[in-house]
């Protein structure tokens, strides 16, 4: 009757990485992997458009303009990847005064001071974990690498679409102490990238709390 | 005084709460823990930072048991 028995098929699993069985589950190097990748990728998207830029140039001269077109796009591409991390920290549609009350009051409850302190700064939670420093939002979580240099971005939610925005962040916040790895392997993986590229595209309160993070992550590793 | 909440649109809300001294009580908190686990909740035991406990049988003990709903990749 007192027994603390835990869900899923492993010790402490989270009962959701059923509905993803096909993923292995996230680890250190998969992360690092994942972002590597994203490199390679980003780089295989802007690289050709950079040598048409320069092949055109060097060709005609006069093709100056379709160069500039080009090296847009080229910057573009990046930029629009790092606005989809960014999308992954934003607020959604607020329920009522006193549910949001109750449930901030819940969430509070679940930080220390200085993570309640930076929630209501920024209305993101800071959560160091094994894969490194987390900031939970409503609809997604990041996670800044050790050494706080590169960022992963993460598309998640609670589902069902009438919670209290603190409810949402608790929801997801519950779940990573319960399992950060299934949490990580949950999660759609949205941007991965170098921390810069993502901070332009974040709003100033977000920015806070990325720089928050980086600096809790650059101390720790 | 243990408490059994349950996360939903109000914020959240009480469903019982109950002493391990009480046996009356504690029987009325695991058919309300198993009714909420039918329903589709999970049940989360925080530890503080860092740490929480998926539990699927009322740790009778704990101060607090939290019920949340499924997460998934957006």
């Amino acid at each position: 009757m007192a027994s603390t028995d835990t869900a899923g098929a492993d010790n402490g699993s989270l009962p959701e990485l059923a509905a993803v069985y096909w993923r292995p589950r996230a680890d250190r190097r998969s992360l690092t992997r994942s972002g590597r990748l994203w490199t390679l990728s980003t780089i295989a998207h802007t690289v050709p458009f950079i040598g048409a830029a320069a092949l055109l140039t060097a060709l005609k001269p006069v093709t100056l303009p379709v160069a500039f077109i080009l090296l847009a796009h080229a910057w573009a591409i990046p930029e629009l990847y790092a606005a989809r991390g960014a999308n992954v920290v934003r607020t959604l549609a607020q329920a009522g005064p006193d549910a949001e009350q109750r449930a901030l009051g819940l969430l509070g409850d679940l930080l220390d001071h200085d993570a309640r302190e930076l929630h209501g700064r920024t209305g993101l939670v800071l959560e160091r974990g094994c894969l490194g420093v987390w900031l939970v939002a409503q609809a997604g979580a990041l996670v800044v690498a050790p050494g706080g240099r590169r960022v992963y971005c993460y598309c998640v939610k609670a589902t069902g679409a009438d919670l209290p925005s603190a409810d949402r962040t608790a929801h997801l916040l519950l779940a990573l102490r319960a399992d950060e790895i299934g949490f990580a392997t949950v999660a759609n993986l949205a941007f991965s990238g170098a921390c810069w590229r993502l901070r332009r595209r974040l709003c100033a309160t977000a920015r806070d709390a990325l720089t928050a993070a980086v600096q809790t992550s650059a101390v720790a590793s | 005084m243990s408490r059994l909440i349950r996360m939903d649109q109000t914020g959240h809300t009480t469903l019982v709460e109950w002493t391990a001294e009480d046996p009356a009580a504690v029987q009325e908190a695991i058919a309300a823990f198993r009714a909420e686990l039918d329903q589709g909740y999970y049940a989360v035991v925080s530890h503080g930072e860092g740490h929480a406990e998926q539990v699927r049988e009322l740790p009778v003990d704990a101060p607090l048991v939290i019920l949340r709903r499924p997460i998934a990749g957006g």
